[in-house]
């Protein structure tokens, strides 16, 4: 495998066609990340055949270590974590699930290790593609949990994890979940920021008074019981909450030092300025979504696009503002929820929840899509919209949720 | 290939009064009275000194010892999962290294060492335990402190209790009477035998403080990754007065049902009592002598005790290191 290694090191910005994964391995040389694990699953291993060459061609220096298994690779970052190493690790699929023990504690222990998520269907059946399931399980443990569409954000975004979950006030760790192929394996021009550029927005990690080391001889993770675990449990919702803040000031310095970034951290507003219809989705499915909307747009539809970036914290006001006025939701998801209200999936029941409170509520509808690695594409896009279009028309709605694209 | 800088002031000590006075595990915890395992854990720390760094994995030795606002220890301590104490002690040492390596933090020895039980080493932390065994660079030494049963849960039957014995997940029944008929992994020569680079492997017992007190050292200084089996008895799990704990541990050994032994840079050295018995200096005690004190092995019928005997029996007589390797060479 050859890599990309900026001969000069990252003394100046270079731009370069890189895959995903690869944009993220370059973050960790630029990060000067200390603790690096592995283990092999696809799509996500991708990461760590760069952060592997990377090392070997001495573009950083880190500990790598390939583990024995997923629960280790997890755990060996949390407890690097501990003693203050700036910490990546990263799975996919039944990877991702296989380490969950060691994940719940991460967040727990309020470790700020930054993952990577290949996005990857669960077993069984093996496949390889994307569904977004296995990132989805952390949600409410405390992860931050963002979803990145192109290769340069899933860079970007890298950068911002260490510098927001290793933020004092949050202190939790940060999965940045790719879509697996379209993310993690397809190539787009990324500009690689200088290390200068990078030392200047990312602090160094330092835990302070909380860091295990023999001059600070803490007892981190007593057992707690009743006694104490719901005082424990409010505090990461508090630093849940704060990191709404904190990753509000990262982005807007972000731009500030790097020069390139959305308006909003949280999501993606694309033609919804007096929309009639919004699709709302994750990940790379923004890519087919933004094309159907334009065209539609060309043919004189209202049709709008959201895309939630962080999905963990999710900014219910932003999320509210951008979707106030329209008639119409349908929200995409790369997921499924057996037996949930309205067999739907995952992000449907959260844009629910977020647009109960407005006073005049849209009508929603959900489709699963592009489960297993499938394709969306424009045409499937067509098809909601259509499908909205007629509950509008009709006042009725026939299902609330739709699988599109698949064999009855 | 990075060098190891492994703690210096840490001599083999001669004489049990020569062990260190100060306490690193002190009051505050909560064990059942005569528990060997807590004594194992103050043995460890004493030996080791407080430029240690303890990751401890679920169990009693978490459990009843580190209760919110009330922890024992006096060095840094931090809880790791069930299966983790390799991935616990790879992880804190990678973290140090690296950091000291690249200037962020200061270059000094400091002693890793994480504990589990049988439970969580003998069983679900295995893999994690030998992966940790081929770090060659790192120092860290993992502990497993064996009181023969997932005490923490209530007493059951582990990969690593005896033969026959009643446990909450084998009690002896009206048609079924041993419920438990594995015999009790050999752990510390697997690892020995699976990892040929790791400089120290060794068995060890808190009746015997000072032997415990070096064998700690030893592994803490020799550099790269090792591993200490001690046998602890439990009071509540084995079932007898706890005044006796220190007498059944050394039972243990003097009936050869438990073997002492380091093994240093692949060199095997049976240490006290299993020393004299190996050199036909002393008499192995019956085993029925162990097995009657403990209420674990009180529904043991003649027989049962027989076979338990002829077991140890074999693994003195017709093992290849007797209590060790449990093989022979054919002599084709
Ligand atoms: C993954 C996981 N499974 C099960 C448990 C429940 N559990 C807590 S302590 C314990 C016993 C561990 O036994 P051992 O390692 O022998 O330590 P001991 O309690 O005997 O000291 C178990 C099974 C757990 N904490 N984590
Ligand atoms: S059950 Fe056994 S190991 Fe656990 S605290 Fe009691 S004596 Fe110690
Ligand atoms: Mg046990």
């Amino acid at each position: 495998m050859t890599t990309t290694v900026p001969t000069d090191m990252f003394q100046q910005s270079t731009e370069e066609l890189i895959s995903g994964s690869e944009a993220i391995a370059i973050a960790c040389a630029l990060a000067d990340v200390d603790v690096i694990t592995a283990y092999p699953i696809r799509p996500y291993d991708t990461v760590m055949q760069y952060v592997s060459k990377l090392k070997a061609d001495g573009a950083f220096d880190c500990d790598f270590i390939v583990a024995e298994s997923e629960h280790s690779q997890f755990e060996i970052v949390k407890h690097a974590s501990a003693v203050g190493a700036r910490t990546f690790c990263g799975s996919s699929g039944v990877g991702w699930f296989y380490a969950f023990e060691a994940i719940t504690v991460t967040a727990g222990l309020r470790m700020p290790v930054v993952a990577m998520v290949g996005n990857r269907a669960l077993d069984d059946p093996g496949a390889f593609g994307v569904e977004h399931n296995d990132a989805m399980a952390v949600r409410d443990l405390g992860w931050h949990l963002y979803w990145v569409a192109t290769a340069q954000e899933a860079m970007d975004i890298a950068l911002l994890a260490w510098r927001v979950a290793e933020d004092r006030n949050v202190l939790l760790p940060f999965a940045i979940s790719c879509d697996g192929s379209f993310l993690t394996h397809s190539q787009a021009i990324v500009q690689v920021p200088t290390r200068e550029q990078v030392n200047r927005y990312l602090p160094g990690y330092n835990r302070h008074e909380l860091q295990l080391h023999p001059d600070n001889p803490i007892t981190v993770a007593p057992q707690v019981n009743e006694d104490w675990l719901m005082e424990i449990r409010r505090q990461t919702d508090e630093a849940m909450r704060r990191a709404v803040g904190v990753i509000y000031e990262a982005y807007d310095e972000f731009k500030e030092v790097f020069g390139r970034g959305d308006p909003s951290p949280f999501i993606e507003e694309y033609m919804t300025e007096d929309a009639e219809i919004i699709l709302v989705g994750m990940g790379t499915l923004a890519m087919p979504t933004r094309v159907a909307v334009r065209r539609m747009r060309e043919q004189g539809k209202k049709v709008g696009f959201v895309r939630v970036k962080f999905f963990r914290p999710f900014a219910v006001e932003e999320v509210q503002n951008a979707l106030r006025g329209a008639k119409g939701i349908a929200v995409i998801d790369r997921d499924y929820s057996y037996g949930s209200p309205s067999f739907g999936g995952v992000l449907f029941h959260e844009l629910r929840s977020t647009l109960y409170p407005l006073p005049e509520r849209p009508l929603m509808l959900n489709f699963i899509a592009g489960l297993g690695g499938r394709e969306v594409m424009v045409r499937d896009v067509n098809e909601m919209v259509e499908t909205i279009e007629k509950a509008l028309e009709t006042g009725k709605i026939e299902q609330e949720t739709t699988w599109i694209n698949v064999r009855e | 290939m990075t060098t190891l800088m492994t703690a210096t002031d840490l001599p083999q000590v001669r004489g049990v009064k020569n062990i260190p006075v100060e306490e690193f595990y002190s009051s505050g915890h909560r064990t059942c009275q005569g528990c060997e395992s807590a004594l194992v854990m103050r043995l460890m720390i004493k030996a080791a000194g407080p430029r240690t760094i303890v990751l401890g994995s679920t169990g009693c030795m978490y459990v009843a010892n580190t209760t919110y606002y009330s922890t024992p220890w006096v060095v840094p301590w931090m809880h790791t999962q069930l299966g983790s104490s390799g991935s616990a002690a790879t992880g804190t040492a990678a973290g140090l290294a690296s950091m000291m390596r690249k200037g962020k933090m200061n270059q000094e020895p400091i002693n890793v060492i994480a504990f589990c039980g049988d439970g969580g080493g003998v069983d679900m932390g295995l893999s994690a335990i030998s992966a940790a065994l081929q770090h060659d660079e790192y120092n860290l030494l993992i502990l497993c402190y064996d009181n023969e049963s997932y005490a923490n849960t209530d007493i059951q039957v582990s990969g690593s209790s005896p033969w026959g014995a009643n446990s909450t997940f084998s009690p002896p029944g009206k048609v079924h009477r041993i419920m438990n008929s594995r015999w009790k992994k050999n752990t510390a020569p697997m690892l020995a035998a699976g990892h040929p680079d790791v400089r120290y492997i060794a068995t060890a017992c808190g009746s015997y403080g000072l032997d415990f007190n070096n064998k700690i050292r030893r592994a803490l200084t020799i550099g790269g990754p090792t591993f200490i089996h001690s046998i602890d008895p439990c009071p509540k799990g084995w079932d007898y007065d706890p005044k006796y704990s220190h007498e059944l541990g050394m039972l243990a050994i003097e009936t050869g049902l438990w073997v002492q032994y380091e093994i240093i840079d692949g060199e095997l050295i049976l240490n006290g009592p299993s020393r004299s018995i190996a050199k036909g200096i002393r008499r192995r005690k019956p085993i029925e002598d162990y097995l009657s004190r403990q209420g674990r092995f009180a529904h043991f019928t003649p027989d049962d005790i027989a076979h338990f005997q002829q077991r140890v029996d074999d693994s003195w007589e017709k093992w290849w290191m007797p209590g060790v390797i449990p093989f022979t060479m054919s002599q084709d």
